[in-house]
């Protein structure tokens, strides 16, 4: 899990970007963060590198996005 | 065969940048973007911030570009090594607290960097001659090419034909004929280049794509800097609470950074263990954080003025909550009623808080009051 809360975008998505960077193509990570920019930014980061994202939620003000590191 | 080239084209948001890669795109070289985060970034922020923009959520714009052109972005966070851009500008600041020519010059050579690191062979800018005052002149981008390291990797598509010709065009990557020669403040080629390339959508950032070219945001950064000593250094906190809220500072010792809506209220609610919170009990009204070391007569100060920016503005007094960074409570009635020592400072008119005397203009602040 990627603790991101508190951090406005672009941070989450840039902690994303390096987390990945560590991750296998495959791996799955779970972004939480309470930006809610991220619901936007994290999918288009996620489709200009080949990444899936499998699930986005709110959660008691939390934003919670479920994604798959792409080949 | 021959190999195919690969750039990295600066990308901000705007349109500039957009067409400069799409330029290079379409000669057949391999592009990818690079966005720099320097905490600065008007990009994404407020927006994320400020509840009213809930209802509309806004792209980021480097992100949206990178997707319009099909290629990869990657966005750095750059905030650490940004701070000595900006307190020791070599080239000095523009209108405001701007260090447009410096920071070019770091970002450009942080492309240097990303392309040696990354088996890139050279780097794309949107940049045209005569369109900003301090970083695109004709006499100051072959500074920004020297200094930046990049030198004649360094290729501005948008307004090349005016530059003398750089490793890329002299090597044949690209076909110098078909850059440009943009230059000035006209947005007109590059309205005509959008329709050739059948562009619909794209961003047009009305006051630059960084806080500090606001003269609001400026101030509030200078007074950060001299309520501490003239001690220059910051942290990210320190920068983004900046683009939050009123912030006040009714003595040099304290400041209050009052919520104008909820979003910025949640926002706010992070930072109580590290500052000093107030909020109006006995009536609805914004949270308060108490930046300074304030003496027991300040913190009646700050009540009152709390008391002012809530629904019990025009009641007879006012119950407010202010709570230490321990998390320890005390309570006081503000009656809103001048203390002595401030009505001869003259920020109190007898009976009500004369807000304007306290209010730092705060940047693209619609609701100040």
């Amino acid at each position: 899990m990627l603790n991101a809360r508190r951090l406005l975008c672009p941070l989450p998505v840039i902690r994303t970007q390096d987390k990945i960077k560590q991750l296998q193509p495959g791996d799955r990570l779970e972004v939480v963060a309470t930006d809610p920019g991220v619901m936007q930014d994290i999918p288009a980061w996620c489709r200009i590198h080949g990444h899936t994202v499998l699930e986005s939620r709110e959660h008691e003000g939390e934003f919670i996005i479920v994604l798959q590191v792409g080949g | 065969m021959n190999k195919q080239r690969k750039a990295v084209a600066l990308i901000s948001g705007g349109l500039d940048s957009m067409l400069a890669a799409k330029t290079v795109m379409d000669q057949g070289v391999h592009v990818e973007g690079i966005n720099f985060f320097t905490g600065f970034c008007v990009e994404g922020h407020t927006h994320a911030i400020r509840a009213k923009a809930k209802a509309k959520p806004k792209r980021n714009n480097a992100l949206w570009v990178a997707e319009q052109l099909g290629i990869k972005l990657h966005i750095v966070d750059v905030i650490d090594e940004y701070k000595d851009v900006l307190i020791n500008p070599k080239h000095g600041y523009g209108a405001n607290m701007n260090p447009c020519l410096d920071c070019k010059i770091f970002m450009v050579n942080k492309a240097k960097q990303w392309i040696a690191e990354n088996g890139f062979d050279f780097i794309i800018t949107g940049e045209v001659i005569g369109q900003r005052p301090m970083s695109q002149r004709r006499d100051t981008m072959p500074v920004i090419a020297r200094e930046s390291g990049a030198d004649d990797l360094l290729l501005r598509p948008l307004c090349a034909k005016y530059l003398p010709p750089t490793v890329p065009e002299r090597e044949g990557w690209v076909d110098r004929d078909k850059l440009h020669d943009f230059s000035g403040r006209s947005r007109k080629p590059q309205m005509e280049l959008v329709k050739q390339y059948g562009i619909s959508d794209y961003a047009q950032p009305a006051g630059g794509c960084c806080f500090l070219t606001d003269p609001n945001y400026s101030a509030k950064l200078v007074d950060l800097w001299q309520a501490r000593d003239n001690n220059r250094e910051y942290e990210l906190d320190d920068i983004m609470l900046l683009k939050v809220g009123r912030h006040i500072r009714p003595a040099a010792n304290f400041k209050l950074i009052v919520a104008r809506e909820e979003g910025e209220g949640r926002f706010l609610e992070g930072y109580r263990k590290e500052y000093i919170s107030l909020f109006s009990l006995s009536h609805s009204g914004p949270l308060v954080l108490l930046d300074g070391t304030p003496s027991a007569e300040d913190l009646h100060l700050a009540a009152a003025i709390t008391a002012r920016f809530g629904q019990g503005r025009n009641a007879e007094s006012v119950e407010v909550t202010i709570t230490q960074k321990d998390g320890s409570e005390r309570r006081l009635r503000s009656s809103l009623s001048p203390a002595p020592t401030f009505r001869r400072r003259g920020i109190y008119e007898p009976g009500r808080v004369k807000r304007q005397a306290f209010v730092m203009s705060a940047a693209g602040d619609s609701y100040a009051g």
